[in-house]
């Protein structure tokens, strides 16, 4: 058992992590904010990299790795916060023409939402009587459909997976925050209802961390479904937290807290219904 | 991000399996909490079954992959656990293993495994809880002996224990973490006096420990004079980080316990706790996760556990009280009033998982602190 990453895992994150940085940084996202569009040249390059085929064989043009790899990817997208269908996109991949290189952009219709209609080539899926809405996260732009449709598991799973790097994310920023701001004479992260604060946002990232691996490695539905809830938990209340720790600079536009608070909960609903979640852990009592 | 085991690690829990399949149907009741000797001799008797058999070292020497699988299978057989040495077990031991002289660890190591002696832990004192660092305990050195001198309180077990890891002051000059030391100190030595504490649970779990002028050989420290403070974190680390991980695995049984009865009694058909039963079943997933993870990281790194084990801690104590406080709602109004009923027991034991080896907010102080690196201090 040596569930840490490997070498070639570590290697993968920080090269993710690297060509994010370097091609969807904090200017880009701002600048995606103020200009909302699905940037097909970044879509491309994300397809040459790679992220699209990760999981193709490689006798079909992929890359040959496994889910743990997808989801190790798609926490840096999380992290990130790269808008698009990528989940939907990736799952596409081998099964859709252009999926796979980056060349076409694939939508579907998961937890009765549907993102990034207009932009997309492809949906997949049943979209009849889709309805445009205002969507609260300004990166995902969102069609509402008649009926609350099911989330495969393999989406849930990396939904989770951007949850996990949203929240380590958001974790980063609280601490970097509390170190430098200054208040009473001290950083406010030497002030213990801070620190607390804090230290909660770690703990639920690591068990989420250890529960959204997990569940990539086994497969198992109940397990992917204890990944979502956890994922979701550590998301959305990290981004609040992170949020509180600003002061009032976490209720601005300026600030990219509301960003992860936004998309974590756009990820909540599309990653399946919590309710289904619950009801496969008990059955499984 | 690999769980599976080796071939040797599932044959060893094939065989252990086995083992215990033979056994445990011929094991005589558990004794009443309130009943001291007979749980200690229960409790002993069980461990020298396993020394007897080949399983003395899984609490040290083995892999920490074969320890977890060692708690994890005993405890799904529902095995008696460490019971009255799991101070022994659990961290005195492991801390002598780790920090100990090769005489100390021939001396002290093999009585615990075989169910000879019973440790129980002398930190606490009236002045120092949280503020451990802060205790006052005296021991002067007197030709090759400390006399000590001082109280302590909140010691687990110390009406049934042959030894106390215990923290003495050997230098009062010095700052506060500089001056502790780490004894073996023998609970039949004179000036000893032990007074029993009831728990809120109703039984004597813990005491209060007096000290007037014991003599303890200075052979007993383990680590260097005035270095003990250091040795307290290794032990403060094993007793976070590795000593509740057979509880995970009994708190998922109770999770289905739990789950078995509201089924029985129709409750299940109340959507709420249906809800909070799955949520408490998504929580033990990770948390058993998280333990694999740790273990995972321990099996490289070798040796003593790190910070993680506070991360665990903290989320796991307060898992646990969530967990008791949804038994007693499956239990049902009366139900959940009665003593009698073995989770209204296990309900308020939970309740001392976040004081016991470090409050939940001292937990947190260390987590911001050594991990996030976060200013020291509290205000
Ligand atoms: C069942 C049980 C068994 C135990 N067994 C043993 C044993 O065998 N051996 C042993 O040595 N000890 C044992 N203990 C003692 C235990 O380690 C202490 O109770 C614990 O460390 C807290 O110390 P205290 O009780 O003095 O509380 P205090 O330190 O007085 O704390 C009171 C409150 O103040 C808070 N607080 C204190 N300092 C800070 C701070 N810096 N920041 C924020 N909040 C703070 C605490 O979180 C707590 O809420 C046991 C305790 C229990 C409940």
């Amino acid at each position: 058992m040596h569930f840490q990453l490997t070498e070639e895992q570590r290697a993968l994150r920080d090269g993710t992590r690297e060509l994010l940085a370097g091609r969807f940084g904090r200017d880009a996202l701002r600048a995606a904010v103020d200009a909302p569009r699905l940037d097909r040249a970044l879509w491309r390059e994300l397809g040459s990299a790679g992220l699209f085929a990760l999981c193709l064989p490689e006798a079909a043009g992929g890359v040959g790795l496994g889910l743990p790899e997808a989801v190790v990817v798609f926490e840096e997208v999380g992290r990130a916060l790269v808008p698009g269908p990528l989940v939907a996109t990736f799952l596409a991949a081998g099964e859709v023409p252009g999926a796979a290189s980056g060349e076409a952009v694939v939508t579907a219709p998961y937890g009765g939402l549907l993102p990034w209609r207009d932009a997309a080539d492809v949906v997949r899926g049943d979209a009849a009587g889709a309805e445009p809405l205002a969507s609260v996260d300004p990166l995902t732009p969102l069609y509402r459909l008649p009926g609350a449709g099911p989330t495969p598991w393999r989406a849930t799973l990396l939904y989770a997976a951007e949850q996990l790097g949203s929240a380590g994310r958001t974790l980063e920023m609280a601490v970097q925050h509390a170190r430098d701001r200054e208040q009473f004479g001290q950083p406010v992260g030497g002030f213990q209802a801070v620190k607390h604060l804090c230290a909660e946002m770690l703990v639920r990232v690591e068990v989420a961390r250890a529960a959204v691996y997990a569940a990539a490695v086994t497969r198992d539905p109940v397990e992917v479904a204890a990944a979502e809830l956890l994922a979701d938990e550590a998301a959305v209340q990290g981004a609040r937290d992170c949020l509180q720790v600003h002061g009032g600079m976490g209720f601005t536009w300026e600030a990219d807290v509301h960003l992860h608070l936004k998309r974590a909960w756009v990820r909540a609903e599309l990653g399946g219904s919590a309710r289904d979640a619950e009801e496969t852990l008990a059955a499984s009592l | 991000m690999d769980l599976t085991y080796t071939d040797e690690e599932e044959e060893f829990r094939a065989r252990l399996r086995e083992w215990l399949g033979g056994v445990l149907p011929a094991l005589g009741p558990k004794p009443s909490p309130g009943d001291w000797p007979g749980r200690r001799a229960y409790d002993t008797g069980w461990q020298r079954r396993l020394y007897d058999a080949g399983y003395g070292d899984v609490h040290w020497g083995a892999s920490p992959t074969t320890r977890l699988i060692f708690l994890e299978e005993t405890e799904k057989a529902g095995a008696p656990y460490v019971g009255a040495n799991f101070v022994g077990l659990l961290h005195a031991g492991p801390t002598i293993a780790a920090e100990g002289t090769a005489e100390q660890r021939a001396r002290w190591l093999t009585p615990i495994l075989s169910g000879q002696e019973v440790w129980c832990q002398g930190f606490s004192e009236p002045e120092a809880g949280s503020d451990l660092a802060a205790l006052r305990t005296r021991a002067r050195r007197d030709g090759d002996a400390y006399v000590i001198s001082g109280s302590k309180i909140w010691t687990s077990h110390a009406e049934v224990a042959d030894w106390c890891e215990l923290l003495v002051r050997t230098d009062s000059a010095a700052p506060k973490h500089r001056g502790i030391s780490w004894l073996a100190m023998p609970m039949d030595a004179p000036g000893i006096t032990v007074r029993p504490l009831r728990t809120l649970a109703g039984s004597t779990e813990f005491a209060e420990m007096f000290l007037d002028e014991v003599r303890v050989p200075a052979g007993n420290r383990v680590g260097a004079e005035n270095d003990g403070w250091r040795v307290t974190m290794v032990t403060l680390s094993f007793e976070r980080g590795t000593a509740f991980v057979g509880e995970v695995v009994a708190c998922r049984r109770v999770l289905g316990e739990l789950a078995a009865h509201a089924r029985k009694s129709g409750r299940w058909d109340d959507a709420v706790l249906r809800r909070e039963l799955a949520l408490l079943a998504a929580e033990f997933s990770g948390l058993w996760r998280l333990t694999q993870w740790n273990v995972s990281e321990a099996q490289v790194s070798g040796g003593v556990p790190g910070v993680g084990g506070s991360v665990f801690k903290l989320r796991y104590s307060h898992a646990r009280q969530r967990l008791y406080d949804v038994a007693a709602r499956v239990l049902g109004g009366a139900g959940a009033l009665d003593t009698g009923q073995e989770w209204t027991l296990d309900r308020l034991s939970s309740l001392s998982y976040t004081i016991a080896a470090g409050t939940s907010q001292i937990q947190r102080n260390i987590v911001a602190e050594r991990i996030l690196g976060l200013p020291k201090g509290g205000k």
